[in-house]
């Protein structure tokens, strides 16, 4: 990676470190509604992959999402939009948080049924397979989710039919309070691909760059040889969702991980290496500061969506019946 | 016209899209090398090769699921879910991914999905085998339900829904492949949503479809020995819901019987039967009458299992009271 490269990938991951810090403050002024998942601490994570893809290549994840969606190459003021319930947002304000996508940049969401977005992920690298188009589908989802049958007839089928997907498993430790031990038969989630025969390895996700390097080398694997497992060991600062009383886990367990803070351990890197300045660096937070607040001003001044914009949405064609959508 | 049966209808309707457009494929268990679990997709899999009908894993969940993720990606599938039953194994992906997907997005994409599937009782496979839940899958807005009652509109029908960019339920019934019917020999589609008249009368109003059209029809038979002519409306789609061939039927008839073969409570006669207090009250001269199945789980006994479905006597019994 060139430096022009590794500096737009930390201001990626600062951007989405504030960005999530800015969208906590909405969410306690009431101006966010729903649930919020906050990806604070993950940010190597989607950053060094979708590093790693082709335009051509899906992406698709669960609903902590805003973050995919930023390195997916989404606007943060059409996140902040989106966030906001507004007509400008990814989903035109009817996703919310957890679901963003914009098909245009290859970013097929955002999707809150834990698990349900692996067997799409598998269909559509079907439909690249059926017309012979070398794209790749990354599909990333949580620890949790690997213990869900979503997860597992996915993978079988992809392997079964020898599927162009990358699985990305964000092993953050947690599903909600339930720690992997107590959830999952395996710890080492990455060996139940194992049981499809698909290739797989696990990654320290703190260092962005090692995280881009294995999404390159696992990225050229599937497009060139078939389904590919890759397990992310991760960590998230905050709690599952907002106003998450955090029983499950301690403050210094916390606290030492986030002594591995991506976003920390990528500024040494790029410092230490001689890549970037400090005055270069804080330059760039500086830019990211003002783009989240013109975000935030944006989506503030974005009109809301109206009845008629939904109703637009759910059928493409005629739909006769004088009573609907009564 | 060929008469011929419903099997050979939805056989050829598949056939001909799949001839016609590059991008539809099947998907299912056994739809390949068997040809059908109910032998409609034979000769598919040597014809149009493996690529274009995929053999499934016994895997309902991605099977509904894989196929949202090709339409999402531009593909036509249809999928096949071997019998309604298995329908509840991949609820989620119908009712939550399926007729959610494009609304929850902005409408960003579309959701070309056909998930053919076929339900009804009657052939003593005992609870979980029997079922017809059409009315399930029509409480969801974001879907289509369509369920034909003869070749013709199987056909018809089957083609609409694959041209379609919605997701659709098309729903068979496993007593009816061997039904015959006339279907043109030339293209031709039905369209989507739309209620028909299958029979004309002046004395009351039959509201039905799929299997029970054929028991109406032959419950209509015979009341006319007795000079009471039904009027016959198949619904044909349950979602969306064309009243308006029911009501215009209704203001001249001014009785309604409505007959489904699924159970009776929150089912297709409630819906209907509400629209009708909703839309025609000034018309009605008689309590609206619903015909459908007893609500037990059907058992495996013949009799009792008989005794459950609805009947034509039962259709004819309700006309009686009521004209
Ligand atoms: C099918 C389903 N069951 C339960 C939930 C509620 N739920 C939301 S997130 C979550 C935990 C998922 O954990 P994981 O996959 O590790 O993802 P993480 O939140 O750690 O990113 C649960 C149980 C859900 N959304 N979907
Ligand atoms: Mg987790």
């Amino acid at each position: 990676m060139d430096k022009e490269n590794m500096l737009d990938l930390f201001r990626e991951m600062v951007l989405i470190r504030h960005l999530e810090e800015r969208a906590a403050e909405l969410y306690q002024e009431g101006k966010i509604g729903g649930f919020l998942h906050l990806y604070i601490g993950q940010e190597a994570v989607a950053s060094g992959i979708i590093a790693a893809r082709e335009p051509r290549d899906r992406i698709l994840t669960a609903y902590r999402d805003h973050g995919v969606a930023i390195a997916a190459g989404i606007e943060a003021k059409v996140v902040m939009a989106e966030l906001l319930g507004k007509k400008t947002g990814t989903s035109h304000g009817f996703g919310g948080s957890m679901h963003m996508a914009d098909v245009d940049k290859n970013y097929w969401g955002g999707h809150a049924i834990v698990g349900s977005h692996l067997p799409f992920a598998a269909g559509m690298a079907f439909a690249d397979q059926y017309r012979e188009e070398d794209n790749v589908t990354i599909c990333f989802f949580g620890d949790g989710a690997t213990n869900i049958g979503f997860f597992h007839e996915a993978l079988n089928l992809s392997a079964v039919w020898d599927l162009p997907v990358l699985w990305v498993c964000e092993n953050n430790q947690y599903g909600m309070g339930t720690a992997v031990k107590r959830a999952s038969a395996l710890e080492e989630i990455h060996k139940k691909a194992d049981g499809y025969g698909i290739p797989n390895s696990r990654v320290e996700g703190m260092d962005v760059m090692k995280v881009y390097e294995a999404a390159r080398d696992a990225i050229e694997h599937v497009r060139n040889e078939g389904p590919y497992f890759l397990e992310i060991m991760t960590y998230r600062y905050e709690g599952h969702s907002m106003g998450d009383p955090e029983r499950y886990r301690s403050k210094e367990e916390v606290g030492q991980w986030e002594e591995n803070d991506p976003v920390g351990i990528f500024r040494t890197f790029l410092l230490d290496g001689g890549h970037a300045g400090e005055d270069e660096l804080n330059r760039l937070e500086e830019g990211v500061i003002d783009e989240i607040q013109e975000a935030v001003k944006f989506a503030e001044e974005s009109p809301e969506p109206t009845w008629e914009d939904l109703i637009n949405t759910v059928y493409v064609e005629e739909y006769r019946d004088e009573q609907w959508p009564r | 016209m060929a008469k011929i049966t419903m099997r050979e209808a939805i056989s050829q309707a598949l056939w001909e899209e799949m001839e016609r457009d590059e991008s539809v494929f099947i998907m299912g268990e056994e739809v390949g090398i068997w040809g059908g679990t109910y032998a409609v997709t034979r000769g598919f899999y040597d014809h149009f090769g493996e690529k274009r009908v995929r053999d499934t894993p016994i895997a309902e969940m991605v099977i509904v699921g894989a196929a949202n993720g090709a339409a999402m990606a531009g593909l036509r599938p249809v999928a096949e879910l071997m019998t309604i039953n298995f329908a509840f194994v991949a609820m989620d992906q119908i009712v939550n991914q399926a007729a959610k997907l494009r609304s929850m997005f902005g409408g960003q994409f579309t959701l070309p999905l056909v998930i053919r599937t076929v339900g009804g009782g009657g052939r003593q496979l005992a609870a979980t085998h029997s079922q017809t839940p059409d009315a399930v899958f029509a409480h969801f807005p974001g879907l289509k339900v369509v369920a034909p009652g003869t070749p013709h509109d199987a056909k018809g029908l089957l083609k609409s829904a694959i041209r379609s960019d919605d997701p659709i339920m098309f729903i068979e019934n496993a007593t009816l492949y061997q039904v015959r019917g006339e279907v043109p020999e030339e293209d031709y589609l039905e369209p989507i949503g739309v209620s028909k008249v299958q029979r004309a009368g002046d004395d009351v109003t039959i509201i039905t479809y799929s299997k029970m059209l054929q028991y109406s029809l032959d419950a209509a038979e015979e009341l006319a020995k007795d000079g009471i002519e039904a009027e016959i409306v198949d619904l044909r789609t349950l979602r969306p819901l064309d009243m308006k061939p029911v009501i215009d039927s209704f203001k001249r008839t001014n009785r309604a019987v409505i007959v489904e073969e699924g159970w009776r409570s929150y089912g297709v006669g409630a819906e209907v039967a509400a629209r009708l207090y909703e839309e025609a009250f000034d018309y009605i001269d008689a309590p609206i009458r619903r015909v459908a199945q007893k609500e037990v789980p059907l058992p495996y006994n013949q009799a009792l299992e008989q005794e459950a479905l609805p009947q034509r006597e039962d259709i004819i019994e309700a006309v009686k009271g009521i004209v």
